[in-house]
C-alpha cells in the first residue's frame, strides 16, 4: 500500500494508492499513516477511491489511526468503494467516522 | 511469493477449489486467484463483494488463530447454485475454543479512546452468511456457509 500526502491548506489529503487494506498490509498502512500525519495539526482526509477491498484488520488499522490522532485532530474518509462501504456499515463504523462522498472542494486531482 | 502458496485446483462455471498456505500474503494472493476464477467472475458485483469479505475473514481467522502463525494449508471449495454460493473451508489447525464459533458481538462505539480495533471478523461473517456451521472432524476444522449472490 502506497500513500501520497498533499497539503490542501484546510486539510491534509492522503490518497491510498493500493487496492487493498488487508491483514497482510494493515500494520504497514498504520505505520505509514502515523508517519504522514504526525506533524499535522488539523484535519486529515483519507481518499479511499482506489481501495476496492478492506478486511477487519484493515478496518482495525483505520480505527487505530483515528484513535492515535487524539481528540484535537480529526481523521475523515472520502470516496469509499461499495465493498469498503459495506464493511463500515455492517460494523457501524460509519457512525464513528465522517465520510465524504467526494473529496471536499473537488481538489482531488488538482495541483 | 511462491506459486504453491496459493493454487487453484478446480475452475469451472459451477465449482472452484483452491489451496492456500496459512500466511497473510498467501491469503491475499489466494483471494486474488479465486476471484479470477470462472465461477466468481460470473456472479454480480455485490455478491462478489460479500464473498470477498466473508472468505477473507474466515481465512484470516484460520491464519491468526487455528494455525496461530504456524505453517499449514487451507482448502476452500465453492459451489455455485442458482442464487447462492456454497462455501466450505477446511484446515488442520487448532480447534475452535470449546469447538463452537465465536458469537461475533460488536463492542460499543461510544468512546473514541475505547473504540475496538478488532473483533469485527465473526460479526461480518455471521451477518453476511446463512447456515453457518462448524465441526471438528478427524483433527480438521470444517466451516461451511451459504452466501447470496
Amino acid at each position: 500500500m502506497q500513500l501520497m500526502a498533499e497539503d490542501k491548506g484546510e486539510f491534509l489529503l492522503v490518497s491510498a494508492l493500493g487496492d487493498r487494506i488487508d491483514a497482510a498490509g494493515a500494520i504497514q498502512f498504520k505505520d505509514q499513516m502515523r508517519d504522514l500525519t504526525q506533524n499535522q495539526k488539523g484535519r486529515v482526509l483519507l481518499d479511499m477511491s482506489q481501495v476496492s477491498f478492506l478486511d477487519s484488520s484493515g478496518l482495525g488499522a483505520v480505527v487505530a489511526v483515528l484513535k492515535a490522532m487524539g481528540p484535537d485532530r480529526k481523521l475523515e474518509l472520502a470516496c469509499l468503494t461499495a465493498t469498503v462501504q459495506k464493511v463500515f456499515r455492517l460494523t457501524r463504523m460509519d457512525t464513528v467516522f465522517t465520510i465524504h462522498a467526494e473529496v471536499p472542494g473537488g481538489l482531488r486531482h488538482a495541483g | 511469493m511462491l506459486d504453491r502458496d496459493a493454487q487453484i485446483l478446480l475452475d469451472t462455471k459451477s465449482a472452484a477449489r483452491a489451496s492456500i498456505a496459512s500466511d497473510p500474503m498467501a491469503v491475499r494472493e489466494g483471494l486474488r486467484q479465486l476471484f479470477d476464477t470462472l465461477l466468481l467472475r460470473s456472479i454480480p458485483e455485490d455478491g462478489r463483494g460479500t464473498a470477498q469479505i466473508v472468505l477473507a475473514e474466515a481465512l484470516n481467522n484460520i491464519v491468526e488463530h487455528a494455525y496461530a502463525r504456524h505453517q499449514g494449508e487451507i482448502e476452500i471449495t465453492l459451489n455455485l447454485k442458482p442464487t447462492e454460493l456454497h462455501c466450505k473451508i477446511i484446515d488442520s489447525g487448532l480447534p475452535m475454543p470449546g469447538e463452537v464459533l465465536p458469537e461475533g458481538k460488536l463492542a460499543p462505539l461510544d468512546e473514541l479512546g475505547e473504540l475496538p480495533e478488532g473483533g469485527f471478523g465473526w460479526h461480518l461473517i455471521r451477518t453476511l452468511s446463512h447456515d453457518l456451521s462448524y465441526s471438528r472432524i478427524g483433527g480438521k476444522n470444517h466451516l461451511s456457509f451459504r452466501l447470496e449472490t
